[in-house]
């Protein structure tokens, strides 16, 4: 409702208004306005139902999906007061803030500021603290306030005026209690629970089963539940007291966030290979930038440098006030002497310089070329641009036959204008330049692999030529004269010797 | 009175007395090596200046106009002394091909940085060659700019080529096919070196130059570089 709000500002407050969306039976309301609440609208029901209690009530359709992906970012969001983040349900954020209120100035003060923030995006929020999720659950969304906050010897007091529905158990079961008389989660509580585990011993799923939801809400089972982003390990973040509009502000912000983290990874001994730079937006966006690193590191200026180009591209809107760089993949590195000398160090290291290389230029464009059992030349390397690249440095193989320096990505073909019979060309024409030809060896013959490749590929005989001036050509004829795969063969320049 | 003076300071400077090992000069440093798309000669003199001692990696940066002009190197045609890996890097234009050398050279885990660059492009001016001149010669890593169908304007490279292919000669075992590699060399500005112009053949098994005479019998020059 308060997007949809957000979405259409000039709408009159005073008019009943509801999002609704279509059921098994007819139109029902998702959500009502303040003015249909109190003519008697309630979400949950049929449009019909509600017509009748309010005539004059808007419907605009509810748009669920939307919903969901917003939820979802406010989650990554609401990662500014805790790594541990996760969306629970259709309208609730979960925050796991053990030993996270410090940073903000104590629990109440943590509180105050998430409150304030999302009041400052226009959603009005039911804050609960509890040391248990399901405690948490309960109390956010029928405790007596919009802010509670229990101790651990607090909750059973707590708890047991809430109605059996805050549980998080499905709307049967609750039924099923109601009529057993268990109104309240105290009155349940008090019942022993051998009594009852009899006749909820069938119900193995967590909504149905009142007893275990229980005992998760009291913290005597143990939950858990996957947060939005797995827990980091190695993570720097720093808030700035005025938000940071300008782009080259961040690069000292960064250069900070770097170094902080890369102690912190000394101290474990770890090296880098995928971090992650988040700048948070106060309009509740979230800027992110990631790095990979061929291999592992753990210098603040090699890490800042990477993101350096990148970080000028944000965009930075009403201005970044929170900033946090995550190590999303790290390796063991141990810690080696430098040199006895300051400058001892000269130059980059390789794996720096592929980093450097594929930031600036992209990683399709850095190779390094690594020999592939295959006769056919152009398939006798392969350009991968692997990770782990770094390691597989190793030299190619020599092939048996003398290779060109040169290959063509795609042959080129070439005119021939005199030509022996079965034989390599006497004079041909490439690149609008007469060649006639002076020297000649060959050919080498060289199959299609049959095995991957359809019946019409034909086979290649390769000569090894050289003109009057002395350039040295690999060309090529496709095919050969009545093989039954195609017409008269064609011919190719595929490579240059030097 | 200028032109006199130069011509004084090159008579001065070492010529390259005995061939072989003595075009390779002394300490790194960036030579610039001009040669037409459809002839690899170019190539062929740059990696005979590369130590074939150590297994440092070559990198190769290729701009994409002359990755489409000249072709993709091919790590299967290197001579043998020289197979060792190679870091290869294709730039969408100079200006990110000459910070890809760039960056190469401050790296001395490679052995030689060798970009290839098509026509006269803006990027590559004077300032351009001369950091990487004075990179190589800093980190001790041998640079080669090579140049297709460009013209020799001003540049900081220390020695600068021209190299055309020349007939190669005789096939030891086969009359028909083409021998050794020949080339003809122009040496037309050089810091440390006479210019000159010399024609060579390149040994591809022993990894060096040998100086052939100029005009005269393909056969008789192999018997000379045989035996001499």
């Amino acid at each position: 409702m308060e997007r949809w709000r957000k979405r259409h500002p000039a709408t009159d407050e005073t008019r009943p208004l509801a999002l609704a969306s279509e059921g098994a039976h007819g139109i029902i309301l998702d959500a009502v306005n303040v003015a249909a609440r109190d003519e008697g609208a309630k979400p949950g029901q049929r449009l019909t139902d509600a017509r009748a209690t309010c005539p004059e009530l808007g419907i605009e359709f509810s748009d669920r999906a939307g919903d969901a992906r917003h939820l979802a970012r406010l989650g990554h969001w609401a990662q500014r007061w805790s790594p541990w983040t996760a969306v629970d349900g259709a309208d609730g954020l979960l925050l796991d803030c053990t030993g996270a209120a410090h940073c903000f100035g104590g629990e109440q003060a943590m509180w105050e500021a998430i409150g304030e923030a999302f009041a400052a995006l226009g959603f009005a929020v039911r804050l609960a603290f509890a040391p248990t999720i399901g405690a948490a659950w309960a109390l956010a969304r029928f405790g007596a306030s919009n802010r509670i906050g229990v101790e651990k010897q607090m909750l059973p007091a707590a708890l047991a005026p809430l109605p059996v529905e805050s549980l998080r158990i499905d709307p049967a079961t609750a039924l099923l209690l109601r009529r057993l008389g268990l109104k309240t989660v105290g009155t349940f509580r008090d019942i022993p629970t051998p009594a009852l585990a009899r006749r909820f011993r069938r119900r193995r799923g967590e909504l149905a089963n009142p007893l275990r939801r229980l005992r998760q809400a009291y913290g005597e089972a143990e939950e858990v539940t996957a947060p939005l982003t797995p827990l980091p390990v190695y993570r720097a973040a720093r808030r700035v007291a005025e938000p940071v509009q300008h782009v080259a502000v961040l690069q000292p912000i960064l250069a900070d966030l770097a170094e902080q983290l890369c102690r912190d990874l000394a101290a474990g001994q770890r090296g880098l290979r995928r971090v992650r730079f988040e700048a948070f937006r106060i309009d509740g966006h979230v800027a992110q930038l990631e790095v990979e690193t061929a291999a592992p590191v753990r210098s603040p200026e090699h890490i800042a440098g990477l993101f350096a180009e990148r970080i000028e591209k944000l965009d930075a809107g009403f201005g970044f006030d929170a900033f946090a760089l995550t190590a999303l993949w790290h390796e063991t590195m141990e810690a080696r002497q430098q040199g006895l000398e300051e400058d001892e160090m000269k130059g980059i290291a390789l794996p720096h310089l592929l980093d450097r290389l594929r930031m600036r230029l992209g990683a399709d464009n850095v190779s390094l070329p690594a020999p592939y059992p295959s006769h056919l030349p152009e398939r006798s390397l392969v350009w991968h641009g692997g990770q782990d690249a770094v390691r597989s440095l190793a030299a190619p193989p020599g092939p048996e036959r003398e290779r060109p320096i040169r290959l063509f990505d795609r042959p080129e073909p070439v005119t021939v204008i005199y030509a022996t019979p079965d034989g390599p060309p006497r004079r041909f024409r490439w690149r609008r330049r007469l060649h006639d030809v002076a020297k000649v060896q060959g050919p080498e013959r060289i199959a299609p692999e049959w095995w991957r490749e359809r019946s019409h590929v034909r086979l290649r005989d390769y000569y090894k030529v050289e003109d009057r001036e002395g350039r040295r050509f690999w060309i090529c004829r496709n095919g050969v004269a009545d093989d039954g795969r195609g017409g008269p063969p064609q011919w190719f320049v595929h490579g240059l010797f030097f | 009175m200028a032109d006199k003076h130069c011509r004084y300071l090159a008579a001065r400077l070492p010529a390259p007395a005995a061939p072989g090992d003595s075009f390779c000069p002394a300490r790194a440093t960036l030579q610039e090596i001009f040669g037409a798309p459809n002839d690899a000669a170019a190539i062929g003199l740059a990696l005979s200046q590369i130590a074939s001692h150590g297994s440092k990696p070559l990198f190769w940066v290729q701009e994409a106009k002359a990755l489409k002009a000249t072709g993709r190197v091919f790590a299967h045609g290197l001579p043998p002394p020289l197979r060792r890996p190679v870091l290869h890097v294709v730039a969408r234009n100079a200006r990110d091909a000459l910070w890809a050398m760039e960056e190469g050279l401050k790296c001395p885990a490679l052995g030689a940085v060798i970009g290839e660059l098509h026509g006269n492009p803006r990027a590559l001016d004077f300032t351009a060659s001369r950091r990487l001149a004075v990179a190589a010669e800093r980190y001790g890593v041998p640079a080669f700019l090579i140049r297709t169908e460009g013209e020799a304007d001003l540049s900081g490279a220390r020695r600068r080529w021209r190299v055309e292919s020349n007939p190669s000669l005789v096939h030891p075992y086969d009359p028909k096919a083409p021998g050794a590699p020949a080339w003809s060399l122009d040496l037309f500005r050089a810091r440390d070196l006479r210019p000159g112009r010399w024609d060579t053949v390149y040994d591809r098994a022993a990894h060096r130059l040998d100086l052939v005479p100029r005009t005269g019998d393909g056969a008789l020059a192999q018997a000379a570089s045989r035996y001499g």
